[in-house]
């Protein structure tokens, strides 16, 4: 009998890095995982390995920044499997700012991805978790949704609207009876395609200023976000809602 | 394969409540189990029944307040089991303050079970998993430290004391690259012995606005408070260190 046996659970960006680890291991935990991303080659290969495995896994191709398309999902979601458990608000963007330089369309397409998509994600995940009895929603923020970063101000702002963001979305299900726990996950320094990305535009200053930040000296791998997504999926965690789960190694400590 | 297997484990204050709870769950989880209590005969009690379910179990008698006592109790899980993989610090003290009308004795006593004795068991902890390889340590603290209750001065200062002290001892030892992670617990109300004395000390309005604070309209089971305990305990949550797991019904949330 796995963790999340039987459930039906919804990953964004779930071809690679944090979501695919996290389906790789719902998989593992008796789940049945839809994962969405806007690039179809390698989504489609992604569900094709957990399948190859024997699990229960669907492709969805989704740009979560285009609301006439999250209903959509949902459905396909729905018709295929019946209901809907758990929804992984995963999909982000980890784009620079310069504070200085950058302009609204800049700020608009981080926060359209990292933040508008969460609650169109929220919202309509509510609207068919409540239909069947209730589920868990776990927005991906970061440790930057926590601490502040000179380079990352939209980032910044993006992630730390996601935390509260959970918490209002928590209280409103709390409130309407729906049996639907809404919570955040603060990885730290992960090592994903974003963070590769990310740490390529690094100065050596910022990457020294970063690494000293890590106390435990060393960055995460994606099953280390996985374990906190699953024991927030799973029914284990069914007293915690508009909570937040910081795995970062110890950086945001101090 | 269990999820601590063969880990061994030492919980203060084991013998009821979330302290029972994480026992018993680590026990089915493959970890091999050391209480402890003040209460010699429910502490005896309390292993038999784990030992009865075919457990690894023992008790061990132990004022956690007690300095000299804690190197004894570490002494003695070394000469059984060879080793200390987890250490939940759970035994506390649920007093409630008259702000006006208590005196030092009553602050010392809460702060001497609720956070000294935590310190003097993360201290022991250490020197013995830092001989083996690392470890994880669990400290209890409460959502009371994290927000403050008017009737709760001693024990408001006494968690949020643990959790400060969670952080500095996660920063001592990952600077110290000893691999043992220290992170801190913040059960919401719960229906443990500990609470339901709660209710003698608070009266009927306080109930009423306590239960207006807990979003999802009830307490929690021993049981959720013990999931999120072997989360940390467990390798899991091998990059999670210095930080707060809440579990507490929205409770903190607004």
């Amino acid at each position: 009998m796995g963790r999340v046996a039987n459930k039906v659970a919804l990953i964004t960006g779930g071809t690679a890095g944090i979501g695919y680890a996290s389906a790789e291991l719902m998989c593992r935990e008796g789940a049945k995982v839809v994962i969405t991303d806007l690039r179809p080659k390698e989504g489609e290969a992604s569900a094709q390995k957990l399948r190859d495995q024997g699990y229960d896994v669907m492709f969805v191709e989704q740009d979560v920044t285009d609301e006439t398309l999250w209903p959509k999902v949902i459905a396909a979601v729905v018709k295929q499997y019946g209901r809907l458990d758990i929804l992984v608000n995963n999909a982000g963007v980890g784009e620079e700012t310069n504070l200085e330089e950058s302009d609204l369309a800049h700020w608009r397409f981080v926060n359209a991805v990292n933040m508008e998509a969460v609650f169109m994600g929220t919202k309509n995940a509510i609207k068919q978790m409540k239909l069947n009895g209730g589920g868990s929603i776990i927005n991906i923020s970061s440790i930057e949704g926590l601490v502040g970063d000179q380079k990352f101000a939209a980032y910044n702002a993006s992630k730390g609207g996601v935390r509260l963001f959970t918490k209002s979305a928590a209280l409103y299900c709390a409130e309407k009876k729906y049996n639907i726990r809404v919570n955040s996950l603060h990885p730290g320094f992960t090592q994903t395609p974003m963070v590769d990305n990310a740490v390529n535009i690094f100065s050596a200053a910022d990457a020294e200023r970063i690494n000293r930040e890590i106390a435990v000296g060393y960055m995460a791998e994606p099953i280390d976000q996985a374990y906190g997504i699953l024991f927030l999926a799973s029914d284990e965690s069914r007293y915690m809602t508009g909570s937040e789960l910081v795995i970062d190694g110890g950086f945001t400590a101090h | 394969m269990g999820r601590v297997q063969d880990k061994v484990c030492l919980i203060t204050g084991g013998t009821a409540g979330i302290g029972y709870a994480s026992a018993e769950l680590m026990c089915r989880e493959g970890g091999k189990v050391v209480i402890t209590d003040i209460r010699p005969t429910q502490g005896e009690a309390a292993a038999q029944t784990l030992r009865d379910q075919g457990y690894d179990a023992v008790f061990i008698e132990q004022d956690v307040t007690s300095e000299s006592r804690w190197r004894e109790v570490l002494a003695e899980v070394v000469s059984c089991h060879g080793r200390l993989d987890v250490l939940v610090n759970n035994a506390g003290v649920g007093a409630g303050t008259d702000l006006e009308a208590s005196d030092l004795a009553h602050w010392r006593f809460v702060h001497s079970v609720n956070l000294e004795a935590v310190f003097m068991g993360t201290q022991n902890a250490i020197k013995q998993m830092k001989a083996n390889g690392g470890g994880s340590i669990v400290n209890i603290s409460s959502i009371e430290g994290i927000i403050g209750d008017p009737r709760s001065a001693a024990y408001n200062a006494s968690k949020g004391g643990v959790r400060l002290f969670t952080k500095s001892a996660a920063l001592y030892c990952a600077e110290k690259k000893y691999n043992i992670r220290v992170n801190s617990v913040h059960p919401g109300f719960t229906k443990t012995p500990m609470a339901d004395s709660v209710g003698d000390l608070f009266g009927p309005e306080d109930i009423q606005r306590i239960q207006r604070e807990i979003v999802i309209g009830y307490m929690a089971e021993p049981i959720d408070q013990a999931y999120g305990i072997l989360y940390l305990a467990s390798d899991e949550s091998r990059y999670v260190t210095g930080t707060e797991l809440i579990i507490d019904g929205g409770y903190t949330c607004h």
